[in-house]
């Protein structure tokens, strides 16, 4: 009976809401013609369609709760003169616009749709072009960034701005959203409890993706590609990295994956593929890397240092130029269980498990490190020689660094 | 020149040498592949072995078939057939039964197991163009020290010799070279002396293609035009061109100043 | 025929020819001979351009060789070690031979005569020294050439093939062809030669008939005249 009574009051409150909520149309040649009218015109939970055509609009303020749904994507020409539409109000949905023509500023970071301290937002189907930033959410919670595509034209860093940026944020989804060419695709400052998913972020000029000093967050099934450099994490805790695609990150400090004093963080099933360098970790503790594969990589895992009770299990590491760089004496990190597509031991016992341990750290990768032009005898006899004798007693090497249990088949394969 | 090289490589490819040659690749293709069951790594693991071992054949090879071949010459020598047509058709002869070998030898293993289906195949072949400028340029050597030098025994020494160097020694006075002088800035010294050793060469091309991630992390202007674009590829074809065609000239100027 | 002016060769400090002028008419058989190391094969070598002189000109039918080969397409030469490319079946030689010189040849009878038909299908590397030697007997003769050049051509033959080729050699002669012969047994070069050209210390020391020598050396006997020349020369 209580069921019975709750579906009736909450069928009465939405006819209610409807009732209410008008639907106000903006087309160029309508009474309402541009969307600060149309926002003026609206009251609280209120629908505006906006037709199609183009509206050279800029500093659209929505402070009520509004529904903006545009048909068949209706252009917004910001034509250069500063931010497009700013959102202070909760509840807002911004839904299929093009909004074009972001004005660039070395003073104020001026974004195509900006939201500030407010809640329960969705923006979706969103596509950006020309931008300086995109979407940029400040001091905001419980909102959607789904399905947007952000294409911008950065060169440099100095002048351009990031795809979508979180700063103090809390609870927010980032969905299926498409970001290229701009500074970061997306970057998280201070924003907890973030999750990131399926997204894409390609030639970008700084980071696919980029957090500092935020923590709790996930990002699963994204793809960064292409980028200045992949994804870095820096000054964060317990963010939990998830069956992402780092690929083709190429370049002199360019790296798939960076960490940098990050604590208690998860990084698994991810794929390193063809990077310079998978992952480069600096001063980070009790991280688990689990069921990642490390392909083609110039260095797959580059350690410098300070790094400590990190555990390396189930990876699969192949066709790397080298597998992994140190450059202390010192180990403290566990490796087992690895697949490494160098190694040569072999498994007398036939438990899947090689009977004798994979030294991952090469000489001349240590060579490297210090003359960086040697790199151009990689694969040469001698080098081969050299790394064999180190291999048989280790001296530049740390001695306790190795694969005690190293498989002898792929993991998962 | 053509039927000297027709009746060399006819000569050769009756003789034993070249099936135990040809047999070996089989072999090696085919153990590489059941290990791995992985044509990548496979191809990787080939071009390591390539290197070194192709120039080394093609240079012991070179030395044998020359002193063995000695009469055989003269009684050309007394034909009228120009002298340079005689020796280039025999290099010719020998060069291309090698590569021949190479080809077959490794080419039938990895079609077996389904090159053609794979992202291996320019990779693949890659390795078999590396092999085939190595075998010619190592062939030349060789020919080139017979011809120098009447005696066997030494001619075999220096033609050791010689791979000995440019396989394993080259490289470690190359990297002693860079250790100490490091603090100088070395990309161009190491690309010049990388060039001017055809094994380094054709490992340089190997690196393009398997290492470039690696390859790119280094940040020398030079080396990054150099290994950034396709510029390091067509300078060191080039260069492994004029390695090929050094030792072809030498030897047409040294047999018409010879006696015999 | 031939016409060599002031031929000198040396190998490294060795000085093996120093100053040889010869004249060899058209027609006619012409035995080189001479002391180990003398310089015959290396005068024979150079005559076919395979040894290059430090000085003199060498002309074969009225043209300079220098830097020439066409001229060996009129010579048919026997070198003197048969050593052949192994992996070659006789026939398959014979046939290198005939498509490299691209002349007209006559090899059928010169196997019959050698009795080499049961070897056309061996392998050069498979045949005895003396086999090898009659294969390169074919290969030399079986050419129309109008100058045949033979180093040591009885090396390793039997005494009935001997025959065989002493025949055969009078009937290039009576062709009217020029034959250049070095060898070793005197007796076979008393039966065929019709002059001697004397090689020593790298000069023409005597060139003439058999019986000019013995006048010279005071001999009866020809044997006896080749050595009486060689120690002569010792005490001059």
């Amino acid at each position: 009976m209580r069921l019975v009574k709750q579906l009736v009051l909450t069928y009465v409150l939405f006819f209610a809401v409807a009732i209410r909520a008008n639907t106000i149309t903006v087309c160029p040649t309508c009474p309402i013609s541009s969307v600060q009218e149309g926002v003026k015109a609206a009251a609280d939970f209120d629908t505006l369609r906006i037709k199609k055509g183009t509206y050279k609009e800029f500093n659209i303020v929505v402070d009520k709760p509004l529904v903006i749904i545009g048909e068949n994507y209706p252009v917004i020409d910001g034509e250069d003169q500063g931010e497009i539409i700013t959102i202070v109000s909760d509840n807002v949905t911004i839904d299929g616009l093009f909004i074009i023509n972001v004005g660039t500023s070395y003073t104020a970071d001026y974004a195509a749709i900006r939201v500030v301290k407010s809640q329960h937002f969705l923006i979706q189907n969103v596509v950006l072009e020309k931008l300086f930033f995109g979407i940029y959410l400040e001091k905001s919670k419980n909102g959607k960034v789904y399905h947007n595509k952000i294409i911008g034209d950065a060169v440099e860093e100095f002048n351009s701005g990031n795809g979508i940026q979180l700063w103090y944020c809390q609870n927010i989804e980032v969905t299926q959203n498409i970001v290229q060419h701009v500074r970061d695709g997306i970057y998280l400052e201070f924003s907890d409890n973030i999750t990131i998913e399926n997204n894409t972020s390609t030639n970008n000029v700084r980071y696919g993706l980029h957090f500092m000093f935020s923590n709790d967050d996930v990002y699963t099934n994204n793809v960064f590609e292409n980028n200045g450099a992949g994804v870095a994490v820096m000054f964060s805790k317990k963010i939990k990295m998830h069956n992402n695609i780092f690929k083709k990150n190429w370049g002199t400090a360019s790296f798939g994956l960076l960490l940098k004093e990050i604590n208690d963080a998860e990084i698994f099933g991810n794929t390193f593929e063809e990077n310079t360098i998978g992952i480069n970790i600096e001063g980070s503790n009790r991280v688990e890397y689990k069921g990642n594969d490390f392909l083609n990589n110039g260095w797959a895992v580059k350690v410098r240092g300070a790094c400590y009770t990190n555990v390396f299990k189930n990876n699969n590491f192949m066709y790397n130029s080298f597998d992994l760089s140190y450059n202390s004496k010192l180990n403290d990190n566990v490796f087992e269980y690895n697949y490494w597509s160098s190694y040569t031991g072999y498994d007398l016992d036939k438990n899947g498990i090689g009977d004798v341990p994979y030294r991952p750290v090469k000489l001349f990768s240590y060579i490297v490190n210090r003359t960086p032009e040697t790199i151009v005898l990689l694969r040469s006899l001698f080098m081969d020689i050299i790394d064999f004798s180190e291999k048989v007693s280790p001296v530049f090497t740390p001695d306790n660094l190795m694969d005690v249990r190293p498989l002898m088949k792929k993991w998962n394969d | 020149m053509l039927k000297i090289l027709k009746y060399s490589f006819y000569d050769l490819m009756r003789s034993r040498w070249s099936y135990v040659y040809f047999i070996f690749y089989l072999i090696l293709g085919f153990v590489l592949l059941f290990l791995n069951h992985d044509l990548s790594k496979a191809v990787i693991t080939l071009m390591n072995i390539i290197i070194v071992l192709v120039p080394l054949i093609g240079t012991i090879f070179g030395v044998m078939y020359f002193y063995n071949s000695k009469e055989f010459t003269e009684l050309l020598l007394a034909q009228p057939i120009k002298r340079s047509t005689i020796f280039l058709g025999q290099y010719f002869g020998v060069a291309s039964s090698l590569t021949l070998s190479l080809v077959l030898g490794l080419g039938i293993p990895f079609v077996l197991y389904g090159l053609f289906m794979s992202d291996a195949i320019w990779d693949f072949s890659l390795l078999l163009i590396t092999g085939a400028f190595l075998t010619f340029i190592f062939t030349g050597l060789a020919f080139n020290i017979a011809l120098s030098n009447e005696n066997k025994i030494k001619g075999f020494g220096y033609a050791v010799l010689l791979w000995l160097f440019m396989a394993v020694i080259y490289d470690g006075l190359f990297l002693l070279s860079l250790i100490v002088f490091e603090e100088y800035p070395l990309d161009s010294f190491s690309l010049a002396a990388t060039m001017l050793n055809p094994i380094d060469l054709s490992r340089t091309l190997i690196l393009l293609k398997l290492d470039i991630s690696a390859l790119l992390g280094y940040t020398g202007a030079v080396f990054k035009k150099f290994f950034g674009t396709n510029f390091g590829l067509i300078v060191s074809i080039i260069v492994l061109v004029v390695w090929t065609w050094i030792p072809i000239w030498r030897l047409s100027y040294k047999s018409k100043r010879k006696d015999f | 025929m031939i016409k060599i002016e002031n031929l000198h060769k040396k190998f490294g400090k060795n000085v093996v020819l120093s100053g040889v002028d010869l004249s060899i008419d058209k027609g006619g058989i012409f035995a080189v001979l001479g002391p180990n190391g003398s310089g015959k094969t290396t005068l024979i070598k150079s005559i076919l351009g395979m040894v290059l002189p430090n000085k003199g000109t060498i002309t074969v039918m009225d043209k300079n060789i220098h830097n020439s080969w066409q001229y060996r397409q009129e010579i048919d030469y026997l070198p003197q070690i048969a050593n052949f490319p192994g992996n070659l079946k006789v026939k398959e030689l014979i046939k290198m031979i005939k498509d490299l010189r691209q002349k007209p040849s006559d090899e059928e009878k010169l196997i019959a005569l050698f009795g080499l038909e049961p070897f056309l299908d061996k392998k050069l590397s498979n045949l005895s020294g003396g086999t090898k030697q009659k294969v390169n007997l074919v290969l030399t003769f079986m050419f129309d050439s109008p100058l045949i050049i033979l180093d040591e051509p009885t090396t390793g033959l039997d005494p009935a093939s001997l025959i065989h080729l002493k025949e055969w050699i009078g009937k290039e002669k009576e062709k009217g062809k020029t034959i250049l012969i070095t060898s070793h047994i005197m007796q076979f070069v008393e039966e065929i030669s019709d002059e001697i050209v004397y090689l020593l210390e790298g000069k023409i020391y005597f060139k003439g008939s058999i019986k000019e020598l013995m006048v010279k050396t005071n001999q009866t006997d020809f044997e006896h005249a080749i050595v009486a020349i060689a120690t002569h020369t010792d005490h001059a």
